[in-house]
Formats: structure tokens, sequence, C-alpha cells
């Protein structure tokens, strides 16, 4: 029986804490008696049976015929899945769209459907390289369909390949792929690895365009979302959802499947599965791979360093599947998530902090930017709660990353841009937003290497920031631990060498003897707070 | 009264543009109101005489007091319109090169101070010949054929009298019981002749070949019309230097210190000779340095003889300067030798039958400034004030060494052999960007050095003259003024305290004039570069030209060959490329060092066989595995920003159309080169025109310009070795882009812009420009 995630109150016993920092670990010693810890849940049991899982979610969908009843000869079907910003870090093979997508895909060869296009879903991230596209949809799946043109990427910037479907009662425009919203079926296949994916966001916005995203993806919408992980409370999904109605509206209908994975994101054995341990829980042997591990990487070139941790692959197990109408549907995958991910916490804390870890949503296979960084603590991390906010308002926000002033010159073109010329102007999101979007957004060159190149989308750079709005507007401060000074500065922030450097730092906001909450994730968690 | 002895006099001047006329016109107009003035100027390449004389001369602060006293600019203006006439002409031409205005203005003075000279002391001989020796000559010999006989002030040099210990006193040179009897016209005619001697060595086949080779060395590929305009210059330079060397030579063997005060003597004497009758005297100033107080203490103009000595010694650039301690140097502020001039004007000949006369304006005899005294003084005041590096930091003068001239000019010559070793083997490696800056360093190095041993060159010879000037007649003009006139034309150098002439006037104005850091602060406004860069992006460009490798991205014709060769090669055969590629790499780069467009052509046949519609489906996942990982993100950027400012922006290369076909969305334009296709729909390694490299970028740009109408005037280009300097040279604004070792000093040299790009941090590409297996992605159906 898994334990579930919990609080723990640091005394003097407590042994340090472990921090993620990057491709690196930090052991940090959290003040007794004002600070406390959350630590996730253990992993879920998974299903025993998945693909068993999968066919009873096919043939018993929620609210809508069985799949196979849906299929019929000359029919047109495409089936989108969600790109590789999910999971996080990417699942060992096979990855759980490929195994819903094989069983949907025979489902259609049966009824005699030849009429079948994959696409990957990316909204404006980056192009997926054919070795992702074969991770996500095995091989079997790949060379069946890249050959003929039929598995390829979602461009939102195609103007021959989008169709506008309507106008929400809000003024927002729905604009989508226009051979997904032409089909008679549209099957999703998504990974709701946190509660901020799924239901109609996955079409609303992982096929849809620039001029459609834009209606939600901007600093009013984000500073509404409290937070953008809690669905009900999240002007982000309103606005998906009212754009969900106006696709519905416009006769797509959309079969949704959903899976869940659990916390085993480091395994049970490996020198990773430290990660997931209670610190007091260490072994012996625990010890001495973690010591191994610290001596090893310090040894190691950055690039290096990058190399290993990015081809880490997580042993999740999958939790639920659960198909058809998208709403029931994705009422219960959120119940999967919160199984899984809520920890209860009682109130709010002066500083909260948060270890880094080597990967976010938007650089896998890729270089962890300054920007990003920001994105993952201020826009995910921060927004892992449900209730309040884990920290006060005008609390301070520490963070453990070494920020190296470093880009990926494919991945991020865009990005390079938006530090060496927006951040060096203003770090204020409503100013960039006024003020830069636009440039950014509809720049030639950005759209060129966009569509054809493996660029995240020209203004995908000012959406991390914006991701980052609530959590600017409602903090007093926001200190970097061991990052590079000159990358921290020009986010804005404060870099503090120690940890202890950024606790008193901190103190001039937030007062002396201040109470501290270590946010212990990954392993993914979400406080509840209360 | 002198104002009253010269009122309603006509005088002219020759020589007003430099330092001691500038002085005399402006005490001229100053304290001898109703005088008039006859400026002799020659025209200049580009401005007429009157164009000389507002901007060389009335603009000067040496009339800033007159211009306040008379009561601002406008009535400033109207004096000078009124009083003075300006003439042109030459006092290196036989009839002064005068027109008949001019000849009718010059004929009318009552009274000419010639003090043109060409007081460079390394003139070339024939130069110094013409200007020095003919010129006083000259003067007198035109107001004969005039036929007018006002008196002749010439200005002389006190060096006249040669290197000797002891006393020189006021008297002609010919006089003068160590004067060696030497026929002037013979020296005339002899300079005139290593004038064409050198142009003739200078075109003998093997020195013709060592001109183009230096050109080469400094330019590397430039292209043809580059590399021969560059060794014109340099056998210009040779044949200069030979005359320097032959001026020195000859000066030397006479006792002279240089051809200056040689062709000074001889051109006193041959005045005395050719006069006529003409009455003449001569003023013989020393060394002449800044104001002690007339128009204001301590006014200088240009960067005189000690000045650049001095501040090199602040700069701790040079430790040692011959000399001997108790020896005298003599130095004479501009105003006394002004005063002198007036005085002698105003006094008319002091020989009844109008033979020169002599005066002399120097220190030494009446009120010496020792040498270890200078050298003091120089020291104790930098200690106090001394100036800053770039860093910031004071920098701490040097204890001077006494030393003799052979000594310091050893070391000198040993250090700069070295650093010219240095430099040609940095200059034969493959270095660029902030390696190639080390090479910039090592010639800024050699520089300093070059330029102190010109220096000692040049002037040790008159730390080492011991000669002491005497002043007898100076003095006696000087007291037989009225109190007044002693005042305000005062030339008794006893008036001088060295002590504070050096502290408080000299020094304090050569830092001045030198503009060096003497706060510690760093300079305030923009950087260089900046300023550069904002006129780089400024909205009136209208082009923007960039060549690719190195510029753009790190890379090279050879890089995007492997990457599409080993793009459908199997494991083994992609290594066996490699290895055959990397064994080539030798000869390949040398070819490439040669000719460019050579290299290419044959380069390019590799291609042969290879299928167009491939390559293309080939070279657009180049752009994302290749050209990308290893693009500079700022050069990108700064395309676009051209763009933004709605600059035309091309690209100009030497590789293939379809390797930089993914970049067209960057540029208007691009010039790229091109392979023939065969009818089997592949290339056959054939070149369809010259690929646009060295000198044809250049025309390729400057038909594009005219094509579209663009000023090159107005326009940037970006590249980053020497062989695109014939792009970089036709337009207004070029940029050096991580430039290889000759082009850094180049940019260096000529101001331009240099930018220092590199890839995105992190990110390491693969050191071997190999494809990985072949992906089989489609675009979607439409």
């Amino acid at each position: 029986m898994p334990r579930p995630g919990f609080v723990l109150d640091v005394d003097k016993s407590t042994p340090p804490i472990l921090f993620h920092h990057g491709e690196g670990f930090r052991l940090e010693k959290l003040p007794a008696g004002r600070s406390r810890v959350i630590y996730p849940g253990e992993p879920l049991d998974a299903l025993d049976d998945v693909e068993s899982a999968i066919a009873d979610a096919l043939a018993n969908p929620m609210d809508m015929a069985p799949l196979k009843d849906l299929l019929t000869p000359g029919m047109k079907l495409t089936i989108a899945f969600d790109d590789v910003s999910l999971p996080l870090p990417p699942m060992k093979r096979p990855d759980i769209r490929q195994r819903v997508i094989e069983q949907v895909l025979d489902l259609a060869a049966s009824a005699g459907v030849d009429d079948v296009h994959l696409i990957a879903a990316l909204a404006l991230h980056r192009r997926m390289t054919e070795n992702e596209l074969r991770h996500a949809v095995g091989d079997r799946v790949y060379d069946a369909f890249a050959p003929q043109g039929a598995l390829y990427n979602h461009d939102a910037e195609d103007p021959d390949n989008l169709a506008f479907l309507g106008t929400t009662p809000h003024g927002e425009e729905v604009e989508i792929n226009k051979r997904a919203a032409e089909s008679d079926l549209l099957i999703y296949v998504n990974i709701n690895i946190v509660s901020m994916d799924g239901g109609h966001k996955s079409t609303a916005t992982g096929l849809a365009s620039y001029r459609s995203i834009k209606h939600h993806h901007n600093v009013h919408t984000m500073e509404h979302s409290t937070s953008f992980m809690d669905r009900h409370n999240s002007e982000l999904h309103h606005s998906n959802w009212r754009m969900g109605k106006v696709i519905a509206d416009a006769g797509v209908k959309v079969f949704q499947i959903e899976t869940t994975i659990n916390n085993d994101t480091f395994g049970q054995d490996g020198p990773m599965s430290v990660l997931a341990k209670r610190e007091w829980e260490w072994s012996a042997k625990d010890r001495v791979s973690f010591i191994g591990m610290q001596q090893g990487l310090k040894r190691l070139s950055s690039p290096t360093r990058r190399k290993i941790f990015q081809s880490h692959r997580a042993p999740y197990g999958v939790t639920s599947v659960q198909a058809g109408a998208i709403e029931p549907v994705h009422e219960k995958t959120l119940q999967h998530c919160f199984d899984q991910h809520i920890v209860e916490v009682e109130g709010q804390t002066d500083i909260l902090t948060l270890g880094l870890p080597y990967i976010c949503p938007y650089n896998v296979n890729s270089i962890m930017n300054p920007i990003l960084v920001m994105c993952l603590g201020l826009g995910y991390f921060f927004n892992m709660y449900r209730g309040k906010p884990l920290v006060r308002e005008g609390g301070v926000l520490i963070m453990t990353h070494p920020t190296p002033w470093e880009f990926h010159p494919v991945h991020h073109p865009s990005y390079i841009d938006f530090f060496e010329q927006v951040l060096a102007d203003t770090t204020d999101p409503k100013i960039i937003e006024a003020k830069w979007e636009k440039q950014f957004a509809e720049d030639e060159w950005y759209r060129h290497l966009y569509r054809t190149s493996y660029a995240y989308h020209g203004v995908h750079p000012f959406y991390m920031w914006y991701w980052g709005s609530h959590a600017l507007k409602h903090l007093g401060k926001v200190i970097i631990v061991g990052g590079d000074n000159r990358a921290v500065a020009r986010l804005g922030f404060k870099s503090a060498s120690t940890l202890n450097d950024a606790f008193e730092m901190a103190e001039d906001v937030v007062g002396p003897q201040p109470t501290i909450t270590h946010l212990k994730n990954p392993p993914i968690l979400m406080a509840d707070v209360k | 009264m002198i104002a009253d002895d010269l009122a309603g006099k006509r005088i002219a001047v020759t020589g007003s543009t430099g330092f001691l006329g500038t002085a005399l016109v402006e005490r001229l107009l100053r304290s001898v109101p109703d005088c008039e003035l006859v400026l002799l100027i020659r025209a200049g390449r580009m401005r007429t005489v009157e164009q000389r004389a507002q901007r060389e001369i009335f603009k000067n602060n040496c009339f800033d007091r007159i211009r306040e006293e008379l009561g601002g600019k406008a009535k400033f203006d109207e004096a000078v319109a009124r009083r003075v006439t300006i003439i042109e002409g030459d006092v290196g031409t036989d009839g002064l090169g005068l027109n008949e205005e001019g000849r009718a203005a010059f004929a009318s003075c009552d009274i000419v101070i010639h003090s043109a000279a060409t007081v460079s002391f390394d003139s070339p001989i024939d130069l110094a010949v013409e200007v020095n020796l003919l010129g006083p000559s000259r003067i007198a010999l035109t107001l004969q054929d005039l036929e007018a006989t006002p008196h002749l002030v010439a200005v002389s040099t006190c060096y006249v009298a040669g290197n000797r210990r002891g006393d020189a006193p006021e008297i002609r040179v010919d006089e003068s019981p160590f004067w060696i009897d030497i026929d002037w016209s013979r020296e005339v005619d002899s300079a005139r002749r290593v004038r064409a001697d050198a142009e003739a060595a200078s075109r003998i086949p093997d020195r013709l070949r060592t001109f183009m080779v230096e050109a080469r060395e400094e330019l590397g590929g430039a292209g043809t019309p580059l590399l021969a305009s560059k060794s014109e210059d340099n056998r210009k330079a040779w044949v200069k230097a030979e005359l320097v060397e032959a001026g020195r030579s000859r000066a030397a063997s006479l006792g002279w210190p240089d051809a200056y005060a040689m062709t000074k003597a001889l051109g006193e004497k041959a005045l005395g000779e050719n006069r006529g009758n003409i009455p003449v005297s001569v003023v013989r100033p020393a060394i002449i340095e800044s104001a002690w107080s007339e128009p204001v203490p301590g006014w200088i103009r240009g960067f005189r003889m000690a000045e650049p000595v001095i501040i090199s010694y602040a700069r701790g650039l040079l430790k040692e300067f011959p000399g001997v301690p108790e020896g005298t140097v003599d130095v004479i502020p501009v105003d006394l030798v002004v005063g002198a001039i007036i005085g002698v004007a105003a006094r008319g000949p002091l020989n009844a039958d109008g033979s020169p006369d002599i005066t002399q304006v120097a220190s030494g005899s009446a009120n010496p400034l020792k040498y270890e005294r200078l050298v003091h003084l120089v020291q104790s005041w930098f200690s106090e004030h001394p100036l800053y590096d770039t860093e910031g930091q004071p920098i701490a003068v040097p204890d001077w060494g006494y030393t003799s001239r052979n000594r310091v000019e050893n070391q000198l010559n040993r250090a700069k052999s070295l650093l010219d070793r240095t430099e040609k083997v940095i200059g034969t490696l493959p270095l660029r960007g902030k390696q190639a800056e080390w090479s910039a360093k090592v010639e800024e190095q050699r520089e300093i050095v070059t330029r102190a041993l010109t220096y000692v060159e040049l002037y040790g010879a008159y730390t080492a003259c011991e000669a002491i000037y005497g002043v007898d007649h100076l003095l006696a003009l000087h007291a037989a003024m009225s109190e007044a006139d002693q005042a305000e034309f005062g030339m008794d150098p006893r008036i001088v305290d060295w002590d504070h002439y050096v502290h408080q006037i000299h020094l304090p104005s050569v830092v001045e004039h030198a503009r060096v850091r003497t706060d510690g602060k760093r300079g305030k406004g923009e950087s260089r570069s900046d300023r550069l860069r904002r006129q780089v992006l400024s909205p009136d460009r209208q082009l923007a030209a960039f060549d690719l490798e190195n510029t753009l991205i790190a890379s090279n014709v050879v890089t995007s060959y492997a990457w599409l060769a080993s793009r459908r090669l199997d494991r083994d055969d992609k290594l066996k490329l490699a290895m055959k590629l990397i064994g080539e790499g030798p000869a390949l780069l040398r070819m490439d060092r040669v000719d460019r467009s050579d290299f290419l052509r044959s380069f390019y046949r590799r291609y042969e066989g290879a299928s167009v519609e491939q390559i293309a489906e080939d070279s657009a996942e180049m752009m994302s595995q290749l050209i990308l990982t290893k693009s500079f993100p700022a050069a990108i950027r700064r395309v676009r920003e051209h763009r933004a400012l709605g600059h035309r922006t091309v690209l100009i290369t030497g590789a293939l159309d379809f390797v930089v076909e993914p970049l067209r969305p960057l540029f208007d334009d691009i010039v790229s080169a091109k392979l023939d296709v065969g009818s089997d729909g592949r290339y056959n390694g054939q070149m369809l025109e010259v690929p646009p490299t060295g000198e044809s970028r250049a025309s390729a740009l400057f038909d594009y310009a005219t094509k579209h109408g663009i000023d090159l005037a107005e326009s940037c280009a970006y590249a980053d070795s020497s062989n695109d300097l014939p792009m970089l040279e036709v337009v207004g604004f070029p940029v050096a882009v991580n430039p290889e070792t000759r082009l850094a000093s180049l940019a260096r040299k000529r101001g331009w812009l240099v930018e220092q790009w590199s890839k995105s941090p992190g990110f390491k590409p693969s050191p071997i420009p190999l494809a990985p297996r072949r992906a089989i992605t489609k675009a979607a159906p439409r």
C-alpha cells in the first residue's frame, strides 16, 4: 500500500533535505521549528493489465458509443496525440500513446477505415523529430504512416491547413487544424501528467493556431488563473472550455482518450531511485550511491551531464485509462491525478523553497535556458496548489538551479533574442506583452524556423513569462541559489550563493524568523492549501 | 612704440597656418591694431586658401582672446575681413606661384615675415630642400622681380650652428669658423637627383616583388585591385624612406643633427647670396614650446617635438631617452619668439647695407634649463598627476635613465625585432576572434616601440647637443624697447621661471592636448564601439551585406559538403569519407588561402552526379542539424535588426545556393554560387558563373547597388576575413566579425566596428560534421 504525501515539520533531528539543482543536487539543512517539507505521495499502484484497460475504455466509453461503432468504412479519421512536452521525463518504451494508438488503429483497420492521419498536437511547440515521434507512437505505427505523409506535426502557421470554426461569446476566435476539424471523427490520445493537461485544452490548444491561442495565453488570463492547475479556478481552462463548445457546435466530433500515470519517476532501483525516497529512510547503500553520483557528476562537463540526465526514461505505471466524451472523461482523469498528487497543507508560509530539476516541458532533449527556469519555478511549481498559494502574498520564493546563460540554438532561437532584447528592456509581463509580443509572434524568420526546423514559435518565450505572471504579481521577492549571477539579474531576480544567504536576504522582505515551506517536487505533488 | 612704428604698414606672412605663424598673426592683429596683413597660403588638396585660412588659422583657440576683446565673432570677422588679405602661393615653387592679384598684394608690402618651413625632422630630403633651402631665396627673388624692397624677416633655427659644444654666437652661418664651405646649389641638384634615383630604384623588379609580397602579407587574398593599390602605397613609402635617410646621412656627414637644420643653414646662406637689394634680418628660435603668457599661458598648437616624448614617458612606454644630465635643453616659449620677430620687424634691418643681421631666440645662455632639471620636473609632476590606463589604474612613471643614444637604440631595436618575429608567427596561425586580438596587442606593442625608436632617432641629437646659443642681439633689442613695448612684445628669456613653466603651464597644456585620462574616471558617454554600432544601425543606412562563413555561422563549404555527402551513406562509408576529408584538410586549406575562387571551383566538382532533388531535401534538414547549431545568434539578430530598420539585407557568399536556401527568409536577396545541372537532373560539378569571392564579391555588391539604386556609402558590410576586404572597402560602414588576424589589425587601424559573435552558449555541436541516420519525414499533404 503506497503511502500518501505528507507534511514534515522540521526539527533538530531532521536530516538535510535533498534539493534538485538542475543536472545536480544539493543537501540543505532547513531551520528547525519553523520549516516544513511537503513530500509527494508514493507511486500509486499501476494497472496490472494496461492493454485490457485500454480495450475496456474503448469498448465502454463515457457518454459515447463504443469506438468500434463510431468507425465506418470510407470515413475520415484523425488521431491527435500529445507531443514531446509530456510526460516529464519521457517514459520508458512502450509509451502509453503508442499502446492506445495501436489499439485504436486495430479497431479502425477492422472497421475498414483507410483514411487515417496521425497528428502531433504540439500547438506552438517545436516540431517533434523522427526519433521523438518513433518514441511516442512506436516504430510500427511510424513506419506504416510517416512515409505516406499520414503521420506529421501540427503546423499552427500553415494558412492552408487551418479551419476557422467560430467565436466564443467572449469574442475568442477558434481556429484549429483543418484536417482534424474536417474529419468525421477526431480521436485525441492524451497523457495527463498534471491536472493542467487534458480536457478541452487538448484540442482547443494543442491543435490551434496563434490567432486562437493568444486569447488565453496572455497576462490577464494567467493572473486570473488561481491556479492554472485547478481547472475550476482557472481562467485558462474556462476559456478552453468555451472554445471546446465552439468546436463541438461546429460539428467536430471528438473521442477523448485520457490516461494518467503514477509518481514512479525515478524507479525503484538504480542511482536515481534515491531521489524518490525520504531522507531519513535512506539506507547505507542509498547514501553511498548518492555520494558517488554527486562526485561523478562534479567531474563531468555540463553538456555530458545534460546528456546523461536527458537520456533518463521514467518507468511510470499507468493508473487509469478513460475514453468517451471530453467532460466526463476529464473529470475522472482529474480525480486520478489528484489521488496521486494532492497533499493537504495547513496555511500559507512566508518563504517557499523549490529545488528545480533539469527538465521542464520545453527542454526535452534540449537545454533548460534561464527563461525556462523562471517558467518552471514561477509558472509550474508555484501553481501546484489548490485553494491558496503555498506562500503568502508578498512572501519570498527561493529556488535552487544553476541557471546557466545557455540556449539551444535550434530549439529556442526566439528565446535567445527575448533574453537579449526584451528582458534587457523590462521584466514586467504587461509591458512585455504590449510592447514586444506582436513583433516576435509575427516574425517571418521565427515562423520559418517553427515550420521548417525544430524551433518553438516566436511567441513561445512570452508565454513562458506570462506563465509566471501570477507569481510575479503575488511575490515580494524571488531569489535563485547557485545561479549564474548575470543570468539571474537579467531575469530580474536576486542571486544567493547559499540557501542561508537567501534566507537572510528574504528576511529583509518578510521579517525575522520567517516560516519556510519546501515543496519537494518532483516526483509531482500538488498542495491543497487550507 | 612698436604699435605706432608698424601702424599703416602692410606685413606679409608666410607659414601662417603653422604654430609660430598663427601666434604671430594673432599678436599682430591684437597688439598692432593699425597694421594690415597679407597671408601667403598654399591651396589645400580639398580647400581653397580662404577656407584654409578660416579653418586652420582663425578658428584656432589662439584667437579666443582677441575675439572676446573685440566684442564677439561678428566684430572679429569684420576686423579680419578689413585688415587681412589672403593670397594663394607656395614657397616650394619658383615665383611663389602667385597670380596677378597676389603679385600686386605681395609687392605692396612693407615687411615680409617668412616663417614657412617643413619643420618635420623626417622630411624627405628633396622636400626639405625645396621648402627650407630654396624658400627664402624664392621670396627674395620674387620681390626683386616685382621691384619691391620690403624688409625681409626670415625665421630660421638656432640649430643651423650644427652639432657642437660651446658658444654659438649670433653670426651668419658662413662667418662661423666651423663652416664647411659647400655649394648649396649642388645640394639642391643632388636632392632632386636622389628623388629621381629612388623613384627608379623603387621600380626594379625585385623591389616591386617585395612590395607585392608585403601587400599580400598585410591584406591576404584581398584581390588584385586592392593588392595593387597597396603595393603602390608600399612603393611610395619606400621612396620616402630612402629620401629621409638620404637627408639624414647627408646632414650627419656635415655635422648637423638632421636635414631640417642642414637645409635651414644652407637656406640662410642662399638667401644671403640671392637677396639682391632686399634688406634681410634672420631670427633663429631654439625649440619652440607652449606660450609663457600670450595670448594665454600654455597656448600650444599641434603635437610638437617634446610632447610625444613626454606623453610616452607618462604612459610608462618610454623609460629611457638619450641625453646628458648636465646638458641644456634649449626650450623657448612661442610668445617670446613672436615678440622677437615683431621687435626685429619694427626695428628694421640692422645693417646699413641690408646684409642679413641675426637674432637668436634661445634660453640656453641667459636662463638655461638643464636636462636633469627638466626630467626631475616632469617626473615629479606626473607622480602627482598620473595618467590612467584603460582599466582606470594610475600609471606610475618610471625612473628616467640617462643613457647614450646608441644604447637606447640597440635596446629598442632588439625589442622591435622580437616583436616583429612574434607578429609574423602569429600572423601565420589561423586565429580569429578573441585570439586574433593577441596579435593586435603584439602589433600595438611593436608600434609603440617603433614610435619610441623614431623619437630617439629624431630628437636624440637635440638632447645630446651641447651648443650654447648666444642672445646678445636679442637682449639688446629687448633693452632698447620702451617699458610698454617690453610688456607687450617681451622677448627676454630670463623672465621664464622654469619650475613654474614646466609644472603650471607646459605640462597641463600638453596633457590637455594629448586627450589622455588624468582623472581616473572612465570615459563618460558611449564607447567607441557603441558609437560605431549606432551609426551602422542608423535608419539612414540603405543596405547591409553579409558574408556567411564565420560571419553568420561557424562553418564552411567543406563541412556542409561532408554533411550532405554522408547523409545517405552507411556507417563504414561515412567513416571513410571523414578520414579522406581530414587527410585532405591541409591541402584544401592551402588552396583556399591562395585563391578562394579556384578552391571553390575545384572543391565543388565533388558534387558531380548528385541528385538535385535529393540535395534540396537534405539541405533543408542540414539547416537544423548543422547550420543553425553553428550559427551566431547575435549575427542573425543583427540581420533582422537591419531588416526591421528598412535596410535591404543581402547575403553574398561563395557557398552553394542550395546550402543557403533555408536562410532565404532572413534576406531580401541572396547572391551565391550555383552549380550547373545536367539533363539527367543531377549536378555536373561545374559552376555557372564566377563565385562571389574576393574582388568579384565587391563587384557583385556594386552591381547589386547600382541595379537597386542604393548608395554604397550609406551601406554596411559584415565579413570575417581579409579575403572580404574588397567588399568591406566599397561600403561606408564596414564591420569586421570575429576577424582573423589580418583583418583584426586592419579594422583596428581603420577604426571599423568589430563584433565578436559566438555560437549559442551551452550547446555543443558534434565535432565531426557527419549527418545522422536519414529520416523519412514528409511534409503534411495539402
